[in-house]
């Protein structure tokens, strides 16, 4: 999936590995995503929750946050650390779902404008959270968490004491309060209310079939290409791997269908999911171009990308620009498919949840790809779901158990921006010693 | 317009602009005839009870850990002495005492492992601090769901765990303002609660004399050039993260005491932002802060709270509830991403 040099030693033409020691070192690289799996794992069984409510429910919160997570991916390749403000790229999806709801279009129309109307406004803010960040190198990420507080205070003057006001004089009872000054603490979307993810929906078993005959394409193609090529061994057999999964989904979703189990019953939302996996695509071919490539120099070494040419700054600032916009668009699909806007509070927390998610997925401050934010998604969401009941079950309080899923999320963060930093420093104690 | 300026630099641009909004607020407020005496009681008393956490700031950014954003910490080793303050029945001077004495050692032991983490990240010390301050408090509040607090004063009626406010009139309400406290002309001077912030600010004053302080402060002004002298760099960071955390413990019981409730859950999450903002409105930076600052920064942030409300009252039509929310949060957003930027990486 990733592009990024990874260390292992069969690249480096080290003897080859055991298969205890693969596995060892298999576990040692991704602990963070194994303890999440055994704890998820572990939270599903304790639950007791049925199979097919986990399932639906899981698809139903990835398809809401998806592209949200996506959103980070770039600005982390450039080097800037997770970033925490993407939250203005959802604030700028819902000034523009507000304008949209103001005007009273509705339907897939409705959101497609609100889609071009968050554009301009998320370029407009992603541009001054780069200049911003331009000028407090090395503190990015305080730097972006701040300044996500900070644009949200403003929000909250436009939309509280501004709108209805003198200034942004617009009369509606719909999404006003009643004394015509200040926007509803919640604002229903109805008209726009999962217009996408009811755009074309299909039993699970079905979107099962789909999802692996599509890896059967890809994969298989990839296949046919390496063949040709005799490319590396471990790459090869990502492939095979690949290739295997996608059999066993679609045998699995064939044999469900002939069952009369609850999740034929399930309905997934296409649309929705096609649009994540443009977003995942898009993520993947940028690498592959121009401006990818100096993403990830800058990312490396901002003073050789000056040396070789490239405009750091510039390049710092196309990332989070990029990931605002993605961000904002992200947002307008969790709105629709929510169907109502709290309009104070709906863009608080979706930084931290889409960081804590992509940091359980295995990533860190300056590595993360497409395939860890696809499984930190649902391990993330599998734990928010099983939480409660868990805690339910082996504490009799299911408050606790989200008390708990609240401390692994801020935990998460915590623990992976200090090993992170360790590490760096301790790199820069080695290099100052040689 | 030269004089102007240099002015202007000396006090600091941000510094200027919100003396100059102060300034407006107070005229406007004289204009609307809002009644300025009270409004002025409200700020010394809201500048007195949260100075001590502004106070806090100043070690962390003298010995080079910047501004404890993990103030939380010591918030949370306070609240434990509160509550056993309160769970024991103490009443009174014996209560603030007893909370502050089991408070500090537990803020101490606290911050030493806090300092020892922040040794091991520097240059990310901001972010990482905010992070550790949040988990820890999401981890007390399975905390104080689960810990063995008997007081029925304490736990809810109902249900597990203790409350998310705990009323102290009964035990311990405002026995530092009442203390020694007289009247001129109808405005109260709460004279325990002045010497509770200003004994503390005098003590960190000697302190940053002391030859301790000095060494704190060249650690915090040049790492690699305290190293070379032989200053153990780490160990005075650590005294530094130990003193701002306990600062924040003595904090939260001179608060508490005062506002009159012992607040739980996510009461602390945020409270280490307004204290970093506080201290950066008074002159410090990243890097510097003395005691003048924490002081002028504590009333300037609370005279802005505190009267933009009723103003701000007058002026907006309908909805003002979030007014003082709205000030406060872009302010001291503002105020903190200005100081980092004045720090810059640039280029």
């Amino acid at each position: 999936m990733s592009t990024q040099p990874v260390s292992t030693p069969a690249v480096k033409g080290a003897p080859p590995l055991g298969l205890q020691d693969t596995i060892k070192k298999f576990l040692l690289d991704n602990m963070v995503t194994v303890l999440f799996m055994v704890l998820c794992g572990l939270g599903l069984w304790v639950s007791g929750l049925p199979f097919s409510f986990v399932i639906s429910d899981l698809l139903l919160r990835i398809a809401r946050n998806g592209v949200l997570i996506l959103a980070l991916l770039i600005p982390v390749m450039a080097g800037m650390g997770l970033n925490f403000a993407i939250t203005l790229g959802a604030m700028a999806g819902q000034l523009a779902i507000l304008m949209v709801v103001h005007w009273g279009i509705g339907g897939v129309g409705g959101i497609a404008l609100a889609a071009v109307l968050a554009t301009p406004m998320a370029i407009l803010f992603g541009i001054l959270v780069g200049k911003l960040l331009n000028q407090t190198r090395g503190q990015e990420m305080i730097t972006s968490m701040i300044t996500g507080m900070f644009a949200s205070g403003l929000y909250m003057l436009l939309l509280m004491v501004m709108v209805g006001s003198a200034v942004i004089p617009i009369v509606n009872p719909e999404i006003l309060l009643g004394t015509g000054v200040g926007v509803k603490d919640t604002v229903d979307l109805g008209i726009m209310s999962r217009a996408i993810d009811d755009l074309w929906a299909v039993s699970f078993p079905i979107a099962g079939l789909a999802g692996a005959s599509l890896m059967l394409l890809y994969y298989g193609s990839k296949f046919i290409a390496k063949q040709a090529t005799g490319s590396v061994q471990a790459q090869r057999a990502g492939v095979k791997l690949g290739l295997i999964a996608a059999v066993v989904i679609a045998a699995v979703s064939g044999w469900l269908m002939t069952t009369d189990s609850m999740l034929n019953m399930v309905m997934v939302p296409v649309a929705t999911f096609a649009l994540i996996a443009l977003v995942a695509i898009f993520n993947l071919f940028l690498i592959t171009t121009k401006i990818g490539q100096d993403f990830r120099t800058v990312g490396q070494d901002q003073h050789i990308a000056k040396v070789s040419g490239i405009n750091v700054n510039r390049t710092r600032i196309i990332a989070i620009t990029i990931s605002t916009v993605i961000a904002a668009w992200g947002q307008l699909l969790m709105l629709q498919n929510l169907g109502n806007l709290r309009t104070y509070g709906a863009h608080e927390a979706v930084g931290m949840f889409a960081i804590a998610a992509l940091l359980i997925g295995g990533a860190s401050v300056s590595r993360a790809t497409v395939g860890q934010a696809l499984i930190g998604m649902v391990l993330f969401h599998t734990m928010f779901l099983v939480s409660p009941q868990a805690g339910k079950a082996l504490l009799g309080d299911a408050q606790l158990g989200e008390f708990f899923r609240a401390f692994v999320a801020y935990g998460v963060i915590a623990a992976s921006l200090a090993m992170h930093a360790w590490k760096r420093t301790m790199a820069t104690r080695k290099r100052l010693l040689d | 317009m030269e004089r102007f300026r240099t002015i202007i630099k000396e006090v600091g641009l941000p510094r200027a602009i919100i003396t100059a909004f102060l300034m407006l607020l107070l005229a406007l407020a004289a204009t609307y005839q809002i009644p300025l005496v009270p409004l002025l009681g409200a700020v010394m008393t809201r500048t007195l009870i949260n100075g001590l956490f502004v106070l806090a700031m100043l070690p962390a950014i003298v010995s080079g850990i910047g501004p404890n954003f993990g103030l939380p910490l010591g918030i949370l080793a306070g609240l434990i002495g509160l509550l056993l303050a309160v769970e024991w029945n103490l009443t009174g001077f014996t209560a603030i005492f007893v909370a502050m004495l089991t408070g500090v050692p537990l803020a101490a032991v606290v911050g030493a492992a806090y300092g020892w983490l922040l040794n091991k990240v520097k240059g990310s010390e901001m972010m990482v601090a905010t992070y550790v301050g949040f988990s820890f408090v999401s981890l007390m509040n399975i905390g104080w769901t689960v810990l063995p607090f008997r007081s029925p004063v304490l736990r809810w009626p109902i249900g597990r765990g203790l409350r998310a406010t705990t009323t102290v009139a009964d035990f311990f309400e405002k026995v530092l303002d009442g203390f020694l406290a007289f009247s001129v002309g109808g405005f109260v001077i709460p004279t325990g609660l002045i010497l509770a912030f200003l004994i503390p600010c005098g003590l960190v004053w000697l302190f940053m004399r002391s030859k301790t302080g000095l060494a704190m402060k060249a650690v915090g002004d040049n790492r690699q050039f305290a190293e070379a002298s032989g200053l153990n760099v780490n160990k005075y960071r650590i005294l530094g993260a130990i003193l701002s955390t306990v600062i924040g413990a003595i904090g939260i019981v001179v608060f508490s005491q005062s506002f009159g409730l012992i607040q739980l859950y996510e009461a602390p999450m945020f409270m280490g932002f307004a204290a970093v903002a506080a201290i950066l409105i008074g002159g410090a930076s990243v890097r510097r802060a003395n005691v003048t600052n924490v002081i002028v920064g504590a009333v300037l942030m609370q005279a802005l709270l505190v009267i933009a409300l009723p103003v701000a009252g007058k002026i907006i039509v309908g909805g003002i509830g979030g007014v003082a929310e709205i000030t406060r949060i872009i302010v001291s957003n503002g105020i903190i991403l200005y100081a980092l930027a004045q720090v810059g990486g640039g280029d």
